[in-house]
């Protein structure tokens, strides 16, 4: 049983029948002149006004990449090499996906100005200088949705008043379970990535407002119109569509999220939920379990045939204490207590009550040994 | 062998011979599930791995590649837990203190007292596991007269570990198997290409762990700067058993008492470490002959097989691992402590290693020396 949806999905039957195919009938590469490039070309922008139309962009604005880390890498890095050069300052907020995070590391490494805040004290941080904001729509760990309309219209505000500068959301976690709507969202650049969304891995997109600088980070062809060079995954595309097209209200509906919390949160005390309960994405729920450890109950869950995730793995495989939690304000012993369930639209009612179940009887087990004093004293 | 459906839980470093023992309980139709534990970030301390890459490294990333290959080839779920933190506030820091105060440390005992036979077994019980399993030279079985669990040394003498797993309680034997304990090295290496496991051919380690190319020294310094911590400076004087200084060294935390090496002193004859002197920072040198002692003091101790003797017993007893163990009377001083006295004087009593008194191979228990 599968409850590791953020990490990933499996892929939709449909999105998999149409990659399977075109993997065999659409041979041709994008770029060539003859018919059968000709067919791959069409293809490959059918998908694109498909994905484009489901965010309000147009076509011209989305560019295919290899997922959501390059997506975040060309949308930091792709605005920055194309700025004059001069002084500059970057901001992020403190809750990124690695792949912006990194990103930033990598660009103060090299001695650029870069904060990483705490999305709520984003404004106080811009400068004249500031050239990019860059703040996720959803967390992938709590789901916690950001107000990210409020910073596109900060932006916009400084932009109006003629600075150069530009707002990018990483919206991997966002794009299919909540409504998204660029036309009127203004962010500049807008990541998203298929297999978060059921389907296929090894695509993504990046959206790029017209008019948005933007310079390539692969060298080598014209392809995406001269943004991403490198021969397009044509089928990936085709499947990443048909995974866009799927994407229905199932998936935003948190009858499934609130049915577990509700079991769990009833039966076991010293269990919080961590995020926002109000704004949260409608498939994730990231809990606390005060005194047990998330490690010994990942495995308990997996050895029951469940998937569910902690914090972020590290190159050995093991768990090491999630930042995001950590910068919400969780001390290390509480971030080390607390657990992902991230659902998706494959999971049923019975698969809900299953985990429920586990995950109560598991945690009982687990504070058997450490008695609700120490639990405490612990903490 | 246990009876119950609860797997065991076998510690895999990715060694040869966790990976045997993983595979030789599987082979007995136990349900088995491979765990390792990360001890050490090995991304820390960048500046002690030469160019050319370390030797001994806790927990490489080729390590737990290794014992995750051979779990997959067993069929096996594994894990890899992180024991980090514990590791370094149990193990690490002890390490550096005790060279810092003139010991000289064993971290893999307090390795075994704090995190394998403790923090593991806690997560092995918590994931479902009441045994677990890991791949020590010792022999451990129940004695009904008694009414113990009794440890005894391997059968291949230049495996055996026992000298290192003399904390160990009653309630942690309880619950641990040692399936290699009746075994030689050469048979478990057989065993591992029997069963097809992938590290038939690996090198045995035999560093610390956690210490790149045994450089312990080394490793404290680069520890203190990556903390941004200045630690008290250790250098001093080195000075004969008169106290008539004979030269100066970088810090008594380079010298172990018997070392020969690095004093920088040429004399006719040969100059050992006598003694480290952590309040006075002195380095205290001399001729064999002043290395002998015919007695010590144990602090600490854990009695394993036997209840703690009222009289006097005549023990063998080991001051290091590689130590041929020696003929010696023991007596209590008190419910922690007890006097070792030897029948022979024995060379290069060192504080901070243990003493482990044996009854030929039977493990009586072992404490600190002071």
């Amino acid at each position: 049983m599968y409850f590791d949806h953020n990490a990933t999905t499996p892929i939709a039957p449909e999105a998999a029948q149409v990659l399977s195919d075109a993997l065999q009938t659409v041979q041709g590469n994008a770029s060539s002149v003859h018919s059968g490039g000709q067919i791959a070309r069409l293809q490959i922008e059918n998908a694109r006004r498909t994905i484009a139309a489901s965010l309000g962009a147009t076509p011209a604005e989305l560019v295919f990449t290899s997922g959501g880390t390059e997506s975040n890498n060309l949308a930091i890095f792709g605005l920055l090499r194309a700025l004059p050069a001069g002084p500059k300052h970057v901001l992020a907020s403190s809750i990124e996906h690695p792949s912006v995070l990194e990103c930033f590391r990598r660009i103060a490494s090299e001695g650029m100005a870069v904060d990483i805040v705490d999305p709520a004290d984003l404004e106080g941080y811009i400068r004249p200088e500031t050239v990019l904001v860059s703040v996720m729509q959803a967390n992938n760990e709590t789901g916690d949705i950001q107000p990210i309309e409020q910073i596109a219209a900060l932006v916009r505000a400084h932009r109006a008043a003629g600075q150069a500068i530009w707002f990018h959301s990483d919206g991997v976690q966002a794009f299919g379970k909540t409504p998204v709507d660029l036309s009127r969202l203004e962010v500049d650049l807008y990541s998203i990535s298929a297999h978060k969304i059921h389907g296929p891995k090894g695509i993504g997109a990046l959206f790029v407002r017209k008019g948005t600088p933007l310079a390539p980070l692969l060298a080598g062809g014209r392809q995406e119109r001269g943004r991403r060079a490198g021969t397009e995954n044509v089928p990936a595309s085709m499947a990443f569509a048909c995974a866009v097209e799927l994407c229905g209200d199932a998936d935003r509906c948190p009858k499934l999220r609130d049915r577990f919390e509700a079991q769990v949160l009833g039966a076991l005390d010293d269990t919080e939920i961590n995020g926002r309960a109000d704004a949260r994405l409608p498939n994730t729920s990231n809990l606390m379990f005060r005194g047990v450890s998330a490690e010994a109950l990942l495995i308990a869950l997996d050895l029951k045939g469940m998937a569910v995730s902690t914090g972020s793995a590290c190159s050995s495989g093991s768990i090491e204490p999630s930042h995001v939690l950590l910068a919400m304000g969780r001390t290390k012993e509480e971030a080390n207590s607390s657990i992902r369930f991230s659902f998706g639209r494959y999971n049923t009612v019975e698969e809900i009550d299953a985990l429920s179940d586990a995950v109560i009887v598991s945690v009982r087990q687990l504070r058997k040994r450490m008695p609700r004093e120490n639990r405490l004293a612990a903490v | 062998m246990p009876q119950s459906d609860a797997p065991i839980a076998v510690a895999m470093s990715g060694g040869v011979d966790s990976s045997v023992v993983a595979g030789l309980l599987q082979r007995e139709g136990l349900p088995v599930i491979g765990l390792t534990m990360q001890l050490w970030n090995q991304r820390r301390l960048p500046e002690l791995v030469p160019a050319t890459g370390a030797t001994g490294r806790c927990c490489s990333l080729d390590d737990v590649y290794d014992a995750r290959y051979v779990a997959s080839v067993l069929g096996i779920p594994y894990y890899v837990v992180n024991f980090e933190e514990r590791f370094e506030r149990e193990v690490v820091q002890p390490f550096i203190d005790d060279y810092l105060q003139g010991r000289t440390p064993i971290p893999c005992t307090l390795c075994n007292n704090f995190i394998k036979f403790d923090q593991f077994l806690e997560m092995a019980g918590g994931v479902g596991a009441e045994n677990i399993a890991t791949g020590h030279y010792a022999r451990v079985s129940f004695d009904e007269t008694s009414g113990r669990y009794q440890m005894r040394k391997s059968i291949d003498p230049a495996k055996d570990q026992t000298y290192f797993l003399f904390g160990l309680t009653q309630a942690q034997l309880a619950r641990t198997l040692f399936p290699l304990g009746g075994m030689r090295k050469p048979q478990v290496r057989e065993l591992a290409k029997e069963l097809g496991l992938p590290v038939a051919e690996k090198h045995d380690s035999q560093e610390i762990c956690f210490v790149p190319n045994g450089d312990y020294a080394a490793f404290i310094d680069a520890y203190f700067r990556e903390r941004g911590i200045s630690r008290a400076e250790t250098e001093g004087e080195v000075v004969d058993t008169e106290g008539r200084v004979l030269g100066h060294h970088a810090g008594t935390h380079h010298f172990t008492v018997g070392q020969r090496r690095g004093l920088g002193i040429a004399r006719p004859e040969p100059l050992y470490v006598i003694q480290t002197d952590a309040a006075s920072q002195r380095v205290v040198v001399g001729g064999n002959a002043d290395l002998m002692r015919s007695s010590l003091v144990a602090k600490n101790v854990n009695w394993l097989s036997i209840e703690q003797p009222c009289g006097p017993i005549r023990v063998q007893v080991k001051i290091r691992n590689r130590h041929v163990a020696a003929e010696a009377t023991l007596s209590a001083l008190d419910d922690s402590r007890v006097e070792i006295r030897f029948d022979e004087p024995q060379r290069a009593v060192t504080p901070g290693q243990a003493a482990v008194f044996y009854d030929d191979d039977l493990v009586l228990g072992g404490g600190w020396i002071e």
